[in-house]
């Protein structure tokens, strides 16, 4: 049975909660059920915005959890937070950009990429967020890039609109590290 | 209970039960100017053709029952709140006209904000604010207007300014509101005053009928009971203390509003 | 409909459009202010009526107005909000009048923060306002109860012509969740009989909570309470989950009352026999209910974001017959699924 339960987390502007959203989208379209919640509870402070989304097959309880199943980090701060926090067999992906620590974690799966790197080779480093949850999506299975691809079409900002096709294209090269 | 009266042929008929004002015996004190003034609400509803789409909101005082007497759909505000409530009537029926009915401690004390809010926001609305100096109902404690030195049963050695603050001036306050496009000091303290505070009234209900914005007639009363005098000496009073402190007079018209033709 | 991606906020005010509001008036205060953002727009677009009052105070009493001339009319909030509108609630009770109110509820006492905390339960179910009232309160757990709630709300206030309160909190209001909305429904044609709308070809029609004289308002009391033993009667409601052969019973509403179907869901699968009853009135509360499964179970659990508020609901229903513990959290922290099923399982120890 599919079931995620996924933090994504970074500084403000690094487009943790977009992602978050993005990927809840795209659980929609896939007649998953969905939850999205921003940094409240007791995994707030700590300089980060963070959002959890759950994307499951069966009617959704709680919404906030304390162990993600997945954990996305965008900087320092939120690895430090959540890398102890992701449970045995769980997924961490990091963005080694900003992030200069390795993962000592034996009991997870962990995909190191260059984000904010490969986001500004494509034009634009604040696309670093769509390279990692293309990471996600590949490793997890749990919803397919053409979804992810079009909802992303229906909810990028008109601001942003010039950047859908890098967008996509982050997504892509996201997912050849998984 | 009405009384059949049969008028002789060469008598002419001045004077009648205005049909907006029900036919009881109010709980008012005898002398009280409530009377006088919701008389002159009732003949102006009548005059204006207006009592079947007119909804009065009474106040919290002694004027607490006052649908009792004038003769519309009524409702019973909260202490103070009534221009708020009055503002949720009016925006959901446009089309009627909306009365408050408001003493000064609900006007001018516990309701400052919202009577200052809704003349602000131009409501279509129209206030009869009666100013006595006292709260009456409660049994004649200081009021926001009580004069400096007047002895009240919460003020028993007379308003003293320096702890108590001064009387306050709400018609010169709703004249600085930029919605409000008719605010008057009138009174209800001789003949010739109560002629013109009915006009006043009736200029204030026909500014709403015509869209033009909020308007309030401040009516400088007596409370002959909490006052300890007799009715013609708490008018005299009301004529040599009170008006020295509240001048009467037009704070506010706009050219709209003086353009009414007020008959 | 379909289903779509929705915060809490912004569906409780689309869903109260679609169920025909027709006026709302309120005062920005956060976790609930997207509501009133959304309604600004999507009213006046609509030709219907929003104002942004100048205080909660103003609100209610905008509200009350409404009401009394017999529109659809509804105003939202959090604590600190909800406290100033305390006045207006209990005249609203006393003239019986029709309105919805819906609290986000956040930390408190005072300022407190923007978190959301379940610590109004004592001020919405039994305390806001004085005299002797209760106010219908629904619990929603999810943004499509949420939703489905909005309808509930306005057609029970205007059976009853009585208050009905919506108790979120700010976690509710702030998530998103896939939930579909109602279809946009038309808006009544006629307001009703008692409404005051000017007394055209009738007597006047008065609305006030003044009854002079105290056997005059014993009777409108009395009258008043018949009403309520009324609601009790018929529109307690409430949600089980795994209740049939449970040997501890879990009680939550709200976000707590879901986190609870997580712990439950959890609790199975390590062969514990643990069931789940979450009100979805919490007044009514399902007293009855509560009671019979007291006497089948071998203890109860309750869990709140409080210090324990509906706790003693529970009790007094529980009447001694197992016993009743407590997990709250306070000040904001939302009690997450391993603390409760912890818990539990040292229940589960205490009462083998």
């Amino acid at each position: 049975m599919k079931h995620e339960e996924t933090i994504i987390s970074g500084f403000g502007g690094q487009g943790a909660l977009f992602a978050g959203q993005l990927l809840a989208y795209a659980g929609i379209a896939e007649t998953l059920y969905v939850t999205w919640i921003p940094s409240y509870g007791p995994e707030m402070r700590g300089g980060t915005a963070n959002c959890t989304v759950i994307l499951s097959e069966e009617e959704i309880g709680a919404p906030i959890i304390q162990n993600p199943t997945a954990a996305i980090v965008l900087n320092l701060p939120s690895m430090e937070k959540y890398e102890p926090l992701v449970k045995p067999g769980g997924l961490l992906i990091v963005n080694q950009s900003l992030i200069p620590v390795e993962s000592t974690r034996q009991d997870i799966r962990v995909i190191t990429i260059p984000a904010t790197d490969i986001a500004t080779e494509l034009g634009n480093p604040r696309m670093a967020n769509l390279v990692l949850l293309g990471a996600f999506i590949q490793a997890t299975g749990l919803i397919s890039m053409e979804s992810l691809e079009s909802e992303l079409g229906k909810h990028i900002s008109e601001r942003h609109r010039k950047w859908l096709e890098p967008n996509k294209e982050a997504l892509h090269k996201g997912a050849e590290f998984a | 209970m009405s009384i059949e009266v049969k008028i002789p042929d060469e008598m002419e008929l001045v004077y009648e039960y205005p049909d907006a004002l029900t036919e009881v015996s109010s709980h008012y004190c005898p002398g009280c100017t409530h009377g006088i003034v919701h008389r002159l609400v009732a003949e102006v509803i009548d005059e204006l053709g207006i009592r079947e789409k007119t909804i009065g909101v009474a106040p919290v005082g002694c004027a607490v029952l006052a649908y009792k007497y004038i003769k519309t759909d009524f409702v019973e505000a909260a202490h103070g709140r009534a221009l708020a409530m009055a503002t949720g009537i009016k925006r959901v029926n446009p089309d009627k006209i909306v009365f408050t009915y408001q003493g000064d401690g609900d006007l001018a004390a516990i309701g400052t904000a919202e009577t200052v809010h809704a003349a602000n926001r131009g409501e279509l609305l129209t206030t009869v604010f009666i100013n006595n100096a006292i709260y009456g109902m409660t049994g004649g404690q200081m009021a926001p207007t009580t004069l400096p030195g007047m002895i009240t049963t919460s003020s028993p050695t007379g308003r003293d300014v320096i702890t108590a603050g001064y009387p306050i001036k709400m018609s010169e306050i709703l004249a600085q509101t930029t919605g409000a496009v008719y605010i008057t000091r009138e009174s209800a303290t001789n003949l010739g005053a109560i002629r013109k505070t009915k006009k006043a009234i009736k200029r204030a209900f026909m500014a709403q009928i015509a869209g033009l914005g909020y308007a309030c007639v401040e009516v400088v009363s007596t409370c002959c009971t909490n006052w300890n005098m007799d009715p013609w000496e708490a008018m005299k009073w009301a004529e040599e203390n009170m008006t020295e402190y509240f001048p009467l007079g037009t704070f506010k018209m706009t050219d709209e509003v003086k353009a009414l033709q007020v008959r | 409909m379909a289903k779509e991606l929705l915060k809490g906020n912004v569906a409780f005010a689309e869903a109260a459009v679609r169920y025909g509001l027709e006026a709302y008036f309120g005062y920005p205060i956060t976790p609930q202010s997207e509501a009133l953002e959304h309604l600004s727009g999507r009213m006046v677009e609509l030709g219907r009526v929003f104002l942004q009052a100048e205080s909660e105070v103003a609100a209610v009493n905008m509200v009350y107005g409404a009401a009394s001339a017999g529109v659809r009319v509804m105003t939202s909030t959090s604590g600190p909000g909800f406290a100033l509108m305390a006045e207006g609630l209990s005249y609203i009770a006393g003239s019986e009048v029709p309105a919805v109110f819906v609290n986000m509820m956040r930390g408190g006492p005072g300022l407190g923060n923007i978190q959301p905390s379940q610590a109004d339960y004592f001020f919405m179910t039994k305390t806001a306002g004085h005299g002797d009232f209760h106010p219908l309160v629904l619990a929603p757990a999810s943004i499509q109860e949420l939703i489905d709630m909005m309808g509930l709300a306005f057609e029970l206030a205007e059976k009853y012509r009585t208050l009905v309160y919506i108790a979120g909190d700010g976690s509710l209001g702030q998530m998103m969740e896939s939930a579909e909305l109602p279809p946009m429904q038309p808006l009544r044609e006629k307001r009703p009989d008692w409404a005051v709308i000017g007394c055209e070809g009738r007597d006047p029609n008065i609305i006030t909570s003044l009854y002079l004289g105290a056997k005059n308002l014993e009777a409108v009391n009395i009258r008043l309470q018949k009403k309520l033993a009324e609601i009790k009667q018929n529109e307690t409601r409430w949600k089980e989950y795994e209740t049939e052969d449970a040997e501890i019973l879990l009680v939550a509403y709200g976000t707590v009352g879901r986190i609870c179907t997580s712990v439950v869901r959890e609790s199975r699968k390590q062969g514990l026999k643990i069931g789940l009853l979450r009100p979805q009135t919490l007044w009514p509360f399902p007293d009855t209910r509560i009671r019979e499964l007291a006497a089948q179970v071998k203890a109860i659990l309750v869990s709140e974001m409080s210090a324990g508020q509906m706790l003693e609901d529970v009790e007094r229903t529980a009447q001694g017959q197992c016993p009743v513990k407590f997990y709250g959290r306070l000040g904001g922290v939302v009690p997450l699924t391993d603390e409760i099923l912890s818990e539990t399982r040292k229940l589960v120890r205490e009462v083998a």
